[in-house]
């Protein structure tokens, strides 16, 4: 049984008046067997926690933690606590080497140790079945293959580390509708059969809502609501998860005028707003209801905890009664 | 392929001339100095300071001896010394400029800051001080130009590397614990080794040129050696009155400098990394079909139709068709999405409807009609006028067709101002009006600034506002939604509609998302391999597909209902290839309904309850029950 938890984990970029908080005092824990769904539009920081975990961002401050111990960005880790922790890309055109077979690639990913060149060959090949790709392709290049494809390699050289967490950073946000399908099906096929800890990134919600078990939700830099992912979703507590479930596209046909269930964009995380950082947004702040200065004045994550789904909000049981019309 | 495309190369009249270049240097080379070593060594004091003549074609030196066959045997040492000093720069370059992807991150920075300084140095000026250095001579010469050569081979390769370094791939690498010295060899080196060859031959090149301004100099190869700088140098001083023994060693130089410069040039077009320069000749946007000629009959607009496409093929050059008898009708005020996957033809159908084809592209079409106008019959001026009043075009990424210089108002007004002739005055006032009406707050304010400092959302409300300025027709929409969040998606969206309702303009809605048709659009068309499959109102077509790549394509995409303990309906394969279609449907290798007709007969679109779609065996018990609705 293996638990990933990230404790208190801030991430900053730059310095001055460059300095960018990426990510702000995250709190989140996965265990094996278990996906936790991680949901949040352009600079929620949901990929800055990807590179934290993975360490290829080191950590500001706060700690993340396998099994309990710390571990420390990618200089600081073993080669074993490297392999325990293996992440998937986003842009399999990206994240395959162009001038190495895919064989190669898997190879290049196994555990370290004393294996024959035929046993090297058996256990890629062993991979590369188990992502549903035939093993005789092992010695072609990745621009004989198509996305999905690429995507499965992808996996497979991170499955070949034998890992104990995998983090899946928008995994099918860059293929085809029916190539998504596929490659949602083997990831969850996978994980049920070999029972990782899996953080599961996406800014699709349907996405994360059909992988997830846990599900949290970022806005600038920060968790502002998490909980069962079944529970969050059929009841969402914070007005800007409310907003994203409202927001989700379905085949339903709609009326005319489209519902907008929140007006303006992500703000400059350069410039933060005070307070909620949803405030300026919000469809139950002071924008809509003036009298709510304390949006405005406090932080809504100090009493996160004692709130449902721990949702960064301070009017979470106002925003629950008054969820927008049209979901 | 690559064989073929060096061959292909081979036969541009650049590619020839370096072939032969290079093969000539080749040949004085290698057989140069066997063959003329004697003439070019022997003294021969009856002969001294001659002119040119027919023994000797370019006079003799001082001592005698033939000038062209010095000339020829000082080849191989004059090129030899080059390649030797390119050698140095490169392999120095390269391992200074590698050493930042094995060092840590501040011995990295270290080096890099070095490298930068060392390249700011005068290449020439450091090459005479060294070559002083040195000791002056041949070799203290090599040293010098390939020491010379290492700055700006390091700093190349650093950024190359630093580039590579960043990937994806690398991360993965690192992820997988491989060691710094196992990225460098088995990731970066292969991922820049192409630019730095075609560098390399290039720097080879001007190394030549620099030695031969060494030797010219009294700084490179001392008698009794000679290259053709040393030759240069001899010969000049009787440039008054045999000026061609100066000449003819300058001239073997400039030849073998072009010469090497070609051959850089030559790998650089067939590996890739040059864009051709030549410009194309210019092809006619649309060719006319042979059959398109009954526009003229049909002049009268009906007056509730804003787009009439029948059988409309683009073609690119090799055979390739991505779009394959399309035919598309938009009614005034209608929204009209198209859904299919990569490859399925549906945004050059979409730029086919606004005249925006890459110029290779062919099109014909047995009726292409814009508000009544056959538009192959128009001229580019009245296609410019008619279009861009009347038809506006909103790409995916709003950043890349707004012009980063220019204020966000001056590019709103000079719609206005091209196609209206509006004053610049009116224009101005009119496109703050236009952003206020997509809803940009202080948009007067907005106008002044710059695309940069406007996020994703509002420079596509910008694209939109541009559209709105001319009253349009008819509103194209290519993936307009994709690059934004879903939060700011709906706003857009709801804007679309909205632009309907006031202005009553249709919107061709083209997107990869079922989902977005389904909330905008009253009629979807579906296409896949560059054809319409099925098409009808977004209600009955979503719900009850009668093609089974809709079925598909639908039941694929996870939306907030679908159960989490069922997977997800999946395509197997992948589409055909748009320049080898089967025979028959073209989804048949794919679709689990197919059956033996399906290969042999393509399928046209048929009427069914409801819908119309281009299968034999549609999805149609399910749909029995639907009384036959409207079909457009």
């Amino acid at each position: 049984m293996t638990t990933l938890e990230l404790e208190q984990v801030t991430v900053e970029f730059g310095r001055g008046a460059r300095r960018l908080v990426a990510v702000r005092a995250v709190d989140l824990a996965v265990g094996s067997g278990t996906v936790l769904g991680l949901v949040g539009e352009s600079a929620s920081g949901k990929s800055t926690v990807a590179k934290a975990v993975t360490g290829l961002v080191p950590v500001t401050s706060g700690r993340v933690l396998l099994d309990g111990q710390p571990l420390g960005d990618l200089r600081r880790r073993s080669r074993a606590q490297r392999r325990r922790v293996q992440m998937v890309f986003q842009d399999p055109y990206a994240s395959l080497d162009p001038r190495m077979s895919i064989g190669d690639s898997v190879a290049e990913a196994l555990p370290q140790g004393r294996r024959s060149r035929s046993a090297a060959r058996g256990e890629v090949a062993e991979l590369l079945g188990l992502v549903g790709l035939d093993a005789d392709r092992a010695q072609q290049l990745p621009g004989n293959l198509s996305g999905g494809q690429r995507q499965r390699v992808a996996l497979a050289r991170a499955l070949a580390a034998r890992p104990d967490v995998l983090v899946a950073d928008e995994v099918t946000s860059a293929l085809d509708v029916s190539v998504q399908g596929a490659i949602l099906n083997l990831l969850r096929e996978l994980q049920e059969r070999l029972g990782f800890a899996t953080l599961f990134i996406s800014h699709n919600l349907a996405v994360v809502r059909y992988v997830s078990d846990e599900l949290a939700v970022m806005y600038l830099g920060r968790v502002v609501e998490q909980g069962r992912c079944e529970d969050v979703l059929s009841a969402p507590s914070h007005p800007y998860t409310q907003a994203l479930v409202a927001a989700v596209p379905t085949t339903q046909p709609r009326s005319s005028p489209l519902p907008v269930p929140v007006e303006g964009d992500v703000p400059d995380p350069h410039d933060q707003p005070p307070g909620c950082a949803f405030h300026p947004r919000c469809q139950v702040g002071p924008r809509a209801l003036p009298e709510r200065t304390v949006c405005v004045t406090t932080d809504p994550q100090v009493q996160a905890a004692s709130r449902r789904h721990a949702a960064a909000c301070h009017f979470a049981a106002v925003a629950q009664e008054a969820a927008p019309a049209g979901r | 392929m690559q064989r073929s495309s060096w061959l292909r190369a081979l036969r541009t009249p650049t590619g020839a001339a370096t072939a032969l270049g290079m093969l000539l240097l080749l040949v004085l080379a290698v057989v140069g100095p066997p063959l003329m070593r004697d003439a070019a060594t022997t003294f021969n004091t009856s002969a001294i300071r001659q002119g040119p003549s027919g023994a000797h074609w370019l006079g003799t030196d001082a001592l005698g001896r033939d000038v062209l066959a010095r000339i020829v045997v000082a080849t191989r040492l004059s090129i030899g010394l080059a390649l030797v000093s390119t050698l140095i720069g490169v392999v120095g370059g390269v391992l200074l400029g590698a050493l930042p992807v094995v060092l840590g991150r501040r011995a990295g920075r270290a080096v890099r800051a070095f490298v930068d300084v060392a390249v700011a140095f005068p290449g020439l000026l450091v090459a005479l001080s060294l070559a002083v250095v040195f000791g002056v001579g041949a070799r203290g010469a090599v040293l010098a130009l390939g020491l010379t050569a290492v700055p700006s081979f390091a700093r190349l390769t650093a950024n190359l590397a630093a580039g590579v370094a960043e990937a994806d791939y690398v991360s993965a690498a690192r992820l997988a614990g491989a060691s710094r010295g196992r990225i460098l060899v088995r990731h970066v080196l292969p991922n820049i080794g192409e630019p730095l060859v075609i560098n390399a031959t290039i720097g080879a090149g001007s190394a030549l040129l620099a030695f031969a301004g060494l030797s010219f100099l009294g700084l490179g190869v001392q008698p009794p050696g000679y290259d053709w700088g040393r030759l240069l140098n001899e010969g000049l001083n009787r440039i008054y009155d045999a000026p061609v023994a100066a000449l003819g060693p300058g001239v073997a130089v400039v030849l073998a400098g072009v010469a090497f410069s070609l051959f850089g040039e030559t790998v650089a077009q067939v590996v890739g990394l040059r864009t051709d320069s030549r410009v194309k000749g210019a092809v006619p946007r649309l060719a006319l079909a042979g059959e398109a000629q009954d526009g003229a009959v049909r002049a009268a607009p009906r007056d509730d139709l804003v787009l009439d496409v029948e059988d409309l093929t683009v073609a690119f050059p090799g055979g390739s068709t991505p779009v394959a008898g399309v035919s598309l009708r938009i009614h005034r005020g209608e929204m009209v999405g198209v859904v299919g996957e990569s490859g399925s033809g549906k945004s050059l159908t979409a730029l086919a409807v606004a005249g925006l084809l890459p110029p290779q592209a062919t099109m014909s079409a047995r009726r292409a009609e814009f508000l009544g106008h056959d538009v192959r019959a128009l001229d580019d001026r009245e296609r410019r006028s008619l279009l861009g009043t009347s038809l506006a075009m909103v790409f995916q990424d709003p950043m890349s067709s707004l012009n980063p210089a220019l204020r966000v108002g001056r590019q709103v007004a000079e719609v206005a101002e091209v196609h209206l002739g509006a004053s610049r005055a009116t224009a101005a006032g009119d496109a703050v009006a236009k952003l206020a009406e997509v809803r940009i707050a202080a948009p007067a304010l907005r106008a002044q600034q710059h695309p940069h400092q406007f996020s994703g959302g509002m420079r596509q409300r910008v694209m939109i506002a541009m559209g709105l300025v001319a009253q349009p027709r008819l509103l194209v929409a290519d993936e307009p939604t994709t690059a934004l969040d879903v939060t700011v998606q709906r706003q857009v969206l709801a804007l679309l509609r909205r632009v309907r309702d006031e202005h009553g303009a249709a919107v061709l809605l083209i997107s990869h998302d079922v989902g977005v048709i389904a909330e905008l659009c009253e009629r979807v068309v579906v296409m896949y391999a560059g054809r319409v499959v099925e098409e009808g109102p977004v209600a009955d077509v979503l719900a009850r597909p009668a093609h089974p790549y809709t079925r598909a394509l639908v039941e694929s995409v996870p939306d907030m209902t679908t159960p989490r303990t069922r997977p997800l309906v999946t395509i197997t394969g992948r589409p055909p290839d748009p320049s080898a279609r089967p025979d028959g449907c073209p989804f048949a290798p794919r679709c689990p309904r197919a059956q033996a007709r399906c290969t042999q007969e393509d399928p046209p679109l048929m009427a069914m309850p409801g819908t119309r779609a281009a299968c034999w065996f549609p999805h149609l018990d399910e749909r029995a029950a639907l009384a036959a609705g409207p079909v457009a």
